[in-house]
């Protein structure tokens, strides 16, 4: 380090330091204060707040929109993970094996992870059609008559997350397949030396050994999930949004619809405990089935 | 090569088996875009069908596109807002980690917490306290509204500081023999030597910030102020039926066309990036 003194370090310190500071006390840590300020207020930026002390907070209970929105997040949640753990487990298997096209392979997977939500979300509004759409043209084939999907308030979930799986897949694909690289090939051909079988391999080395991985994914795909906006907010119709409005939908109809700046922001705290909970959790059952290597 | 044994049967089997999926899946992935793509090249009566070639093909849908929004604006916005959004978060990011990782100074651990605790307050928390900021100060619908809060990034400090820090001692202490100040060291040592994160952080904060929605979904109503997701979103009207398909197709081309050639040049970023944001945790 260059070595300097008193004044003349503190100016270089500075220097370097003020831009990035000065967007974290703009951008963050103010906003983070002002919202937790603002949850004990009515605003609707027009007349002067309005303090209210923990009335938002008592307005969860009684806002039906409110467990509405937890149950459809929840839902989507616990449909999602799962799906996109398991697709992307099994592809990111595939991927490690000696085949040829595998960069071709990977590359493809990765191509709607990289496209924005809003053209993915007017594709899939266009595969979902129930009238002229492709989803239902193959179910058709098969001599099954399709839902009507983003139509739908019973479905238009169903279809969010037959959407996000596939978007998303891709990219926990290339965290497993970097996890499944990390293992070292000795142990795998020990145990084919022990005459241990594929399936074998699997279970006592590859599981275990993919484990700290798997973990980073439950716990990144979880709290994207409770994230969920684009896509629900682009995708369903606004009637078969009954069936659909999630927690971030909530907060951003509350701020720019209904103007009330003190609910929304109540909400994203709602938002931000209940993501916590969840990590914590997570972090606390680890114990029970991650493993990791001394 | 003949097949000989049981074995050698069964691993035949097992690789076309794995071959098969994996072609299932490439499918899977890439015809819908395929289908975007032909739609939005269709006129007239057949827009509403499920051919995959279309016949006649046209580019009318790409010229009305242009006609009914201001398209060439947008992607001007789309470019602008990205550009200068990218290169500042990196460079105030990259400076604020050459502070956390080669300077010393009294409460750098305190103030680098602070950073890391940040990292954990979702993005929903602070964008309503932003969106009221922006509206007071009057900047709904403006170039500084879309682009401020993009200029910081907790994660990109944090990832940079990391590899500021594997930098050996030795090559700064060589400049400073040279006489090179902080900021020679910082521009002509340091960041050289961490170009492959600069990369990765690059085309991620490139694609985040071009795919946004939700922050222009707040700040810019104008159609002068929109970028391509945004514009984009208002070509679907409420009714179905009424939506002109080909129209639509067309501009999620046109906003998922220069992603997607930015991803297959730079592949390998895309890759060691998902990779090192798996690794933050």
């Amino acid at each position: 380090m260059v070595g300097q003194s008193g004044v003349k370090r503190w100016v270089w310190v500075m220097l370097f330091l003020s831009p990035g500071l000065l967007g974290l006390l703009v951008f963050i840590v103010g906003p983070v204060i002002f919202s937790l300020g603002l949850t004990t207020f009515e605003w609707n930026l027009l007349t002067p707040p309005q303090f209210i002390g923990l009335q938002n907070y008592a307005s969860l209970g009684q806002d039906p929109r409110f467990w509405a929105a937890l149950e459809h997040t929840a839902l989507y949640t616990v449909l999602y993970v799962p799906a996109v753990m398991a697709v992307a487990f099994m592809l990111a298997l595939l991927l490690n094996q000696p085949l040829r096209g595998r960069a071709f392979f990977r590359m493809a997977f990765y191509v709607p992870v990289v496209s924005s939500w809003v053209a993915v979300s007017m594709m899939w509004r266009w595969i979902f059609n129930p009238q002229y759409g492709l989803m239902n043209f193959l179910l058709g084939l098969l001599g099954i008559q399709g839902p009507a999907w983003l139509f739908d308030p019973a479905t238009a979930l169903y279809a969010v997350v037959i959407a996000s799986v596939w978007k998303d897949s891709g990219f926990s694909t290339v965290l497993f397949l970097a996890g499944l690289q990390g293992i070292p090939h000795e142990y795998q051909e020990a145990a084919q030396i022990d005459g241990a079988n594929a399936f074998q391999r699997l279970r006592y080395i590859t599981l275990p050994l993919i484990t700290p991985t798997a973990f980073f994914v439950l716990i990144t795909t979880l709290i994207g999930a409770f994230q969920v906006f684009d896509q629900m907010y682009l995708m369903p119709v606004e009637y078969a949004q009954r069936g659909t409005t999630v927690l971030v939908q909530l907060i951003v109809n509350n701020a720019f619809r209904y103007q009330r700046m003190g609910y929304a922001a109540t909400l994203s705290w709602v938002l931000f405990a209940v993501i916590f909970a969840i990590t914590v959790v997570q972090l606390r059952l680890q114990k029970r089935w991650v493993y990791y290597e001394l | 090569m003949p097949v000989r044994s049981k074995y050698q049967l069964g691993r035949l089997l097992l690789s076309g088996l794995q071959y098969t999926v994996l072609i299932l899946m490439t499918l899977v992935m890439l015809i819908p875009f395929a289908w975007m793509f032909s739609t939005s090249l269709k006129t007239g009566e057949y827009i509403l069908r499920t051919d995959f070639i279309p016949n006649p093909a046209s580019l009318d849908s790409y010229r009305r596109l242009f006609e009914i929004m201001p398209m060439g604006r947008m992607v001007l916005n789309s470019v602008f807002i990205t550009v200068v959004g990218t290169v500042g978060q990196i460079l105030f990011a990259a400076m604020s980690a050459y502070a956390f990782a080669r300077m010393k100074w009294r409460g750098r651990n305190t103030v680098f917490t602070l950073y890391l605790a940040t990292m954990m307050i979702p993005y929903q928390v602070v964008v309503i306290p932003q969106f009221i900021m922006v509206s007071k100060l009057g900047w709904v619908n403006s170039y500084p509204a879309l682009i401020a809060p993009s200029l910081f990034s907790a994660f990109a400090t944090f990832l940079l500081r990391q590899a500021f820090l594997t930098i050996p001692n030795e090559l700064e202490e060589a400049a400073v023999m040279d006489g090179a100040n902080h900021l020679t060291i910082f521009w002509r040592v340091m960041l050289p030597l961490v170009k492959p994160v600069l990369a990765t952080l690059t085309v991620f904060t490139f694609m985040s910030i071009w795919n946004a929605y939700l922050w222009p979904l707040f700040v810019a109503r104008k159609q002068e102020f929109m970028t391509l997701p945004l514009g984009l979103a208002t070509l679907q009207g409420s009714n179905e039926s009424l939506t002109e398909w080909n129209l639509v197709m067309a501009g999620a081309v046109v906003t998922v066309l220069p992603i997607l050639v930015i991803y297959l040049f730079a592949q390998e970023w895309f890759v060691q990036g998902a990779v090192i944001s798996g690794i933050k945790g």
